[in-house]
């Protein structure tokens, strides 16, 4: 299979929370246009979801880059969130649970994290963050790094 | 009933009232600002009101996300403080295999698997009536 599914790649500003609602739009309609099942594209949704909120809340605002990727005859959907906030002083704590340093529950990063096949965090503080999530239509996840 | 939820963001979700009971029915994709908005006009109608239960429907959301689980769980909690118990109805199984993966179980929440059942449920729960224990 070649080059591009229609209706996959996009930019998607994250400046409010109708925002938010586009986002989870968009990302359902590209994992489904790329053959994701309900259940995966449910997690994926949920995933951007929770990161773009991150984005908008933590980050003041960003965007959302959404990519058709392929690995042999898997496809696959890279999301990445940007922003220029203040960026994250100890990611490996804001990745887990409970940990939030706003008001929500803190499961958004790790949870989403649970969500995708591959995830990766890059922040510098006072620069901002960058989160890119991969996941894969038709594909076991893969096995999770369970340090417990 | 509303379709455009997700165009406004001080749209109100309907709340029908049936009785003792509260009934919402959530549909598509909702707004962060109406979630937190329902959450107001739950608890003022069971005041108003003085109804002792409350459902809310969920079997047209596609994806609840930690937010709208917070809201779900937040709206349960103030409800029984007003002494009304809450139960939310049709959760699609994806929905429910990906809010155990995001780590959110939502203990307390109490379930049904559908808008009859829920009724039921809290039929069978009402102070005075037959006092059974959930299935």
């Amino acid at each position: 299979m070649s080059g591009t599914v229609a209706g996959v790649e996009a930019r998607l500003p994250i400046r409010s929370d109708l925002d938010l609602v586009w986002v989870r739009q968009h990302v359902r309609q590209a994992a489904a246009a790329l053959g994701f099942g309900l259940v995966d594209q449910t997690k994926l949704v949920t995933a951007a979801s929770e990161l773009a909120r991150n984005t908008l809340v933590y980050g003041g605002g960003g965007e959302m880059a959404a990519e058709h990727v392929c690995d042999g005859r898997a496809q696959g959907l890279r999301l990445t969130f940007r922003d220029q906030g203040p960026g994250i002083a100890d990611p490996e704590r804001a990745l887990s649970d409970g940990y939030t340093s706003g008001g929500g529950l803190g499961l958004g990063l790790g949870g989403a994290r649970r969500l995708v096949h591959e995830f990766s965090l890059d922040s510098t503080p006072g620069v901002g963050t960058t989160v890119a999530v991969t996941s894969w239509a038709a594909r076991p996840p893969r096995q999770r790094e369970e340090p417990r | 009933m509303n379709h455009d939820l997700s165009l406004s963001g001080t749209a109100h979700v309907p709340v029908l009232r049936l009785g003792d009971v509260l009934l919402i029915t959530l549909q598509g994709d909702l707004h962060d600002g109406t979630a937190e908005q329902l959450q107001q006009d739950i608890a003022e109608q069971i005041v108003r009101n003085r109804v002792t239960g409350v459902v809310i429907d969920i079997s047209g959301v596609e994806i609840v996300d930690s937010f709208l689980g917070r809201v779900l769980a937040e709206i349960a909690a103030s409800s029984r403080l007003l002494a009304a118990r809450t139960v939310v109805a049709g959760m699609r199984p994806a929905v429910a295999i990906t809010l155990v993966e995001l780590g959110l179980s939502l203990p307390g929440l109490r379930t049904a698997l559908n808008t009859e059942a829920a009724l039921e449920l809290l039929a069978m729960t009402t102070p005075g009536g037959p006092r059974r224990e959930p299935r």
